[in-house]
């Protein structure tokens, strides 16, 4: 770990205004991600704006009453998975959330902090072995290594890391939105599909956010109604980041929304795919996964979707 | 005391403590966070700096420079040792690699310097300012693509001069293929990682030429003797003290980095140091078990009777290294007349392999009871059937050599008829519960029973508090409470009369932790050196040793009879033996035998695995503490699911080394993935084995557990899984569609 200075912000521009200004400065949140990774020095910040006094920390109706609900930024894992109105009507993502990491760690990641973790590519781990997303221009070891968790579609020449969550998972099936806030005070609402990037050549570019800018809260539309399923499989019963998950909310004629976790650089839907789903997992995973590029390793990813859909629309229709 | 015949009756067999369950002495202490493990010894030496250890960031090459001119700058930096600027450490007589590199890298991770600062954080930052300049050399690290080339190493345990050749009994290849029903299979094991819970650890103090170590080491005399060979300094100048170890399953057998950087950082910066390896580095710069290539040929009669059994192994290790002897056991299993092994090793340039619990039999095991279970199915004969059909109660190599006692047969009917077994519908993936395909598997286990000298020193106090010390170490096994349980029968008071000193290099050498033979003979030498200790009472008391009863903190002989603190009264009473063996091991076969049954769902969808019940049924001669040997079954038995399921290090084979080293990149099982676990003890005593007539116990309940979890899988699925670990991706295309 490099020295860094640290200072707790007051308000949400503040935050973006310190980060801003400062070269080498980064938000912390829960740190459970940001610390483990400053220990190995793949990240190296100079200085800390911790976002805990921002008072982003409550889960409340959108105003003018359209039936979705504000997550505070810095809502806890555990806070939003446990929440009645969550678990209520937007299921899923109560699932994902305790299908991720363990109960402590989820006492300490917040919303934000979630949705901005890092790749867990073993080789990005490593600060010894090149990596395009650590070090840019260094080269991906992964491409010609390990890539057993690895993307298989969406990624490039240059990076095939994923996204490694689950919380991002359920929120792109449920279309959510990320706010933000720059240090200028300009907001922004981005929405989840625009909101993580494909690596192209610039791998070490997760997200759209742009440099200082705080995200604020992640709001869900109203509800979608339907049943709600997360199905994360994995070689360990907890614990364990996905091989392949499938975040689902099917609705009693069959139709419905799916996204993947583990497979890509950001949560995997198709929207035009999903029109398939009456017709069965088979269809489906055909059209999310055109154009895929396992590797060696990771080629197993193929058909581990398609079985996990299957399994999710039977669980839907209450017949696994 | 020399142990050269069967025991007969002894003070032992009266059972008062020994055999009972008995809750951990030691439990209090580490329950609440009090037990000293090395790298929380704050107190036993002043102004600890901390070290850090650089690893090499190649596989094989050449360092050219070291530049730590940043290093030696940064805050807190107290002192550097690097590679290039100490003299070469010496190479222990237990280690493959050097502990300190360079110039020469023969590994990933290879300690090359340590940093020592006035901060862990400080330290660990200035390791990562040393810059370093290699020359990297092309490197081997294939073994499934250096298997073809590699050489044939003695498959018998008999140390001899001889070449190496391959090992027969009778005519292997005319009764292999004469017999009517035979299977010819390949199986893989990977390399694995021990991943005990305390990483490697010490902390090293020099007063003069003197070096006390604060340390986790599973066998204290030999962490004596190989540090002190290792940096050329006398042996008696070195003190070990390792009273608390957590975990080691091998990999604290023998001395790792963390001891001789500390060593050397505490020399440099003329400070105590404390290091410990961080878990990333641990996968590479320590040791693991290596992973195998194993073809396994069995030929029988219809009647399941085998007539040719042939189990050749490939694993590859460092130069000058040693292979993983997979064949072991498959020597010792079962009855046949016609036998072949063989062992190959290639030479490879990845990280150490070495010893993890079971060496050989573990490995062994997961190839050798698939093929068991592959010949029962196409001799349409139960597994449990086939087994019992071809046991042995004679070395099947030199039949005049009895096994001291050997029930596998027991086992093996006690735990089919406890797991219900016989509800097992044999014909492959024909039972559903819900989304899960459901199968049964069982595997016999075998693990030897070792003896090895061990001495005690004991004291009687005025008190009548009996004190024992032994080098012996406590890894997380109960040591701490059968040794305490073995002075307390022998000497006739309760537990709470007895206090036991472990793991340090003051005290007599014990046999140490390791082989699973820790529990048998260090009570062994503990019960000798009481044995002393009660003659020395008697003559103290004027009673005659030979008719003294010792018993409820008194001693009485015939109508005599005198509280036994009484000895003590004027002095303390201090004896100290070993127990040391003559050759009943050479007479007879000692092992350790069991039957595992394990039921499994397989997820029809995803082909993930997760086990729903498990049984052991053991017989491990006198079982000294139920509870404790039960603990190390189940435990045993975890491992052994990690084995089958998930445990794997993933060999970068261009780069050379283990890709996934760090706990969650290594999955071991976690609590979600053990199921329900029973353990039965089958009653036994070996009068063969020592005085306690005990067996190992701790690493038998690994052996076989992932080969009756693979062959539960195929009961499930149908679909034969010959590559370890059975992750979903093994079996995900054959299994039944879905829709
Ligand atoms: C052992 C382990 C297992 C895990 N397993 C899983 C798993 O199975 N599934 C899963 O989904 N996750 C898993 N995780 C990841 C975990 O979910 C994340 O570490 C956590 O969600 C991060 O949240 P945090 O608040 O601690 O973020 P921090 O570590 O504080 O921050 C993470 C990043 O977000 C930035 N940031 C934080 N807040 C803001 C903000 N308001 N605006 C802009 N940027 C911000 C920080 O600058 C930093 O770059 C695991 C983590 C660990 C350590
Ligand atoms: S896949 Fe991406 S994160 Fe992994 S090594 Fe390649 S560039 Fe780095």
């Amino acid at each position: 770990m490099k020295p860094f200075t640290y200072e707790r912000a007051k308000s949400a521009t503040d935050a973006a205004a310190a980060v801003a200004r400062t070269p080498g400065a980064r938000f912390i949140a829960g740190g459970t991600n940001l610390l483990d990774l400053m220990k190995l020095q793949i990240e190296t910040p100079t200085h800390l704006v911790d976002v805990q006094d921002l008072g982003l920390d409550r889960i409340e109706p959108i105003d003018g009453g359209s039936g979705g609900l504000r997550i505070g930024a810095f809502v806890s894992n555990t806070t939003l998975a446990a929440d009645e109105r969550i678990r209520r009507d937007y299921g899923v993502l109560a699932r994902a959330l305790l299908a991720g990491a363990s109960g402590q760690l989820r006492n300490k990641a917040t919303t934000a902090g979630n949705l901005l973790q890092r790749t867990r590519c073993p080789y990005f781990y490593d600060t010894n072995q090149p990596c395009n997303k650590r070090a840019p221009g260094t080269g991906c070891s992964a491409l010609t290594g390990y890539s057993r968790q690895l993307a298989v579609i969406g990624s490039s020449a240059a990076c095939i890391a994923t996204h490694p969550g689950d919380m991002a998972v359920a929120m792109r099936v449920l279309d959510a939105t990320v706010e933000t806030v720059k240090a200028d005070g300009a907001t922004r609402a981005v929405p989840i599909a625009d909101f993580h990037r494909l690596p192209g050549t610039t791998p070490h570019v997760d997200t759209t956010l742009q440099a200082g800018e705080l995200i604020t809260a992640v709001t869900l539309p109203k509800p979608l109604g339907g049943t709600h399923i997360y199905h994360k499989v994995r070689d360990r019963a907890s614990y364990a980041f996905a091989l392949v998950s499938v975040a689902a909310v099917v609705q009693r004629d069959g139709s419905g929304r799916v996204a993947i976790g583990g497979i890509a650089h950001k949560p995997w839907r198709v929207e035009a795919a999903e029109q398939l789903l009456p017709r069965g997992a088979k269809a489906v995973a055909r059209r999310l996964l055109a154009g895929a590029k396992p590797t060696r390793d990771n080629a197993f990813k193929v058909p581990l979707v398609e079985r996990t859909l299957a399994s999710v629309m039977a669980d839907a229709r209450g017949d696994a | 005391m020399k142990f050269d015949t069967p025991a007969g009756q002894n003070p032992i067999d009266q059972l008062k403590v020994v055999g009972k369950p008995t809750a951990r002495v030691d439990g209090k202490l580490k329950t609440s966070g009090t037990a000293p493990y090395a790298y929380e010894r704050h107190d036993v030496v002043a102004n600890q700096a901390y070290g850090h250890m650089l690893g090499s960031a190649i596989a094989k090459g050449r360092i050219t420079r070291m530049d730590t001119s940043a290093a030696k700058a940064a805050p807190g930096v107290l002192a550097i040792v690097t590679a290039l600027d100490t003299p070469k450490v010496a190479k222990g007589r237990f280690n493959t690699a050097s502990l300190f590199g360079g110039p020469k890298v023969e590994h990933y991770h290879q300690a090359i310097a340590v940093v020592v600062a006035e901060s862990f954080e400080q330290a660990r930052a200035a390791a990562a300012m040393i810059r370093v300049t290699y020359v990297k050399q092309p490197g081997r690290y294939d073994l499934a693509a250096l298997a073809k080339s590699a050489k044939l190493v003695s498959a018998s345990s008999d140390e001899g001069t001889a070449p190496p050749e391959v090992l027969r009994v009778g005519k292997f290849e005319s009764a292999f293929a004469a017999a009517p029903v035979t299977v010819d299979a390949t199986y893989t094991t990977p390399d694995e990682s021990h991943a005990m819970m305390e990483p490697h650890a010490t902390i090293a103090a020099w007063n003069g030429d003197k070096l006390t170590v604060w340390t986790s080491a599973q066998m204290v005399a030999w962490a004596r003797s190989d540090l002190a060979r290792t940096l050329r300094i006398k042996p008696e100048n070195v003190r070990i003290d390792s009273p608390f170890i957590g975990g080691g399953f091998g990999a604290k057998l023998f001395v790792r980095a963390d001891a001789v950087l500390a060593a050397l950082g505490a020399k440099a910066a003329g400070r105590p140091v404390k290091l410990a390896l961080s878990r990333p580095q641990i996968a590479n710069n320590t040791v693991h078990r290596p992973a195998t290539i194993q073809r396994i040929r069995l030929g029988a009669t219809r009647d399941g009777t085998l007539t040719a059994i042939a189990h050749e192994s490939t694993s590859g290790n460092l130069p000058g290294g040693s292979p993983e002897t997979a064949q072991s056991q498959t020597r010792l299993l079962y009855a046949g007349a016609n036998r072949l092994f063989a062992l190959r090793l290639a030479e490879l340039d990845l990280p150490e392999g070495n010893a993890m619990r079971a060496p050989g039999e573990a490995p062994g095991l997961m190839a050798l009871e698939i093929a068991m279970d592959e010949l029962a199915e196409k001799l349409g004969m139960d597994p449990v059937q086939l087994r019992i059909v071809n046991d042995t109660q004679v070395d099947p190599e030199k039949p005049d050599r009895p096994f001291s006692s050997r029930q596998l047969v027991e086992c093996l009917r006690t735990g089919a008829d406890k797991f219900g077994w016989s509800k097992r519908n044999a014909r492959p993936a024909s039972v559903r519960d819900g989304r899960f395909l459901v199968g049964m598997g069982m595997a016999a286990g075998f693990r030897n029973n070792l003896v090895v000298r061990s001495a005690a020193r004991v004291r009687l106090d005025k008190d009548g508090v009996v004190t024992v010390e032994t080098d012996m170490t406590d890894i997380g096994t109960g040591s701490y409470t059968v040794i305490a349980q073995t002075a307390a029968e022998t000497m006739g008071v309760g537990l709470d009369r007895v206090k036991v000193m472990l793991g340090d290099s003051d005290f007599p050498a014990s046999s140490g932790s390791g082989g699973q033979w820790g529990g048998n003979n260090s009570t062994a030498g503990v019960y000798a050196a009481c044995m002393k200790l009660r003659e020395a009472v008697a003559t103290q008391l004027g009673f005659d040793a030979s008719r003294a009863v010792f018993a409820d903190g008194r001693v009485i002989a015939g109508d005599r009879s005198a509280a036994l603190a009484d000895a003590a009264r004027d002095v303390a009473l201090i004896a100290e033996d070993h127990i040391e063996y003559g050759d009943l091991d050479k007479q007879y076969q000692q092992s350790t035998f069991a039957g595992h049954f394990v039921e499994v769902g397989v997820d029809r969808f995803t082909g993930v695995t997760r086990v729903r019940r498990m049984l052991a049924v053991c017989a491990a001669g006198r079982i000294l503490n139920p509870t404790t040997a039960r603990s190390q079954v189940i435990g045993a038995m975890s491992m052994g699911v990690g084995a089958a399921l998930m445990e794997e290090l993933a060999v970068d084979t261009k780069r050379g080394f283990f890709v996934n080293h760090d706990l969650a990149g290594y999955e071991v099982p976690v609590h979600a993935d053990i199921p329900h676990q029973d353990v039965i003890f089958l009653d036994e005593t070996d009068n063969k084995s020592s005085p306690m007539k005990a067996k190992g116990v701790g690493e038998l309940g690994l052996c076989g557990v992932a080969a009756a979890v693979a062959n539960a899988i195929y009961n499930a699925t149908g679909v034969r899984v010959r590559e370890y670990p059975i992750t979903l991706e093994k079996h995900l295309e054959k299994l039944p569609a879905v829709t």
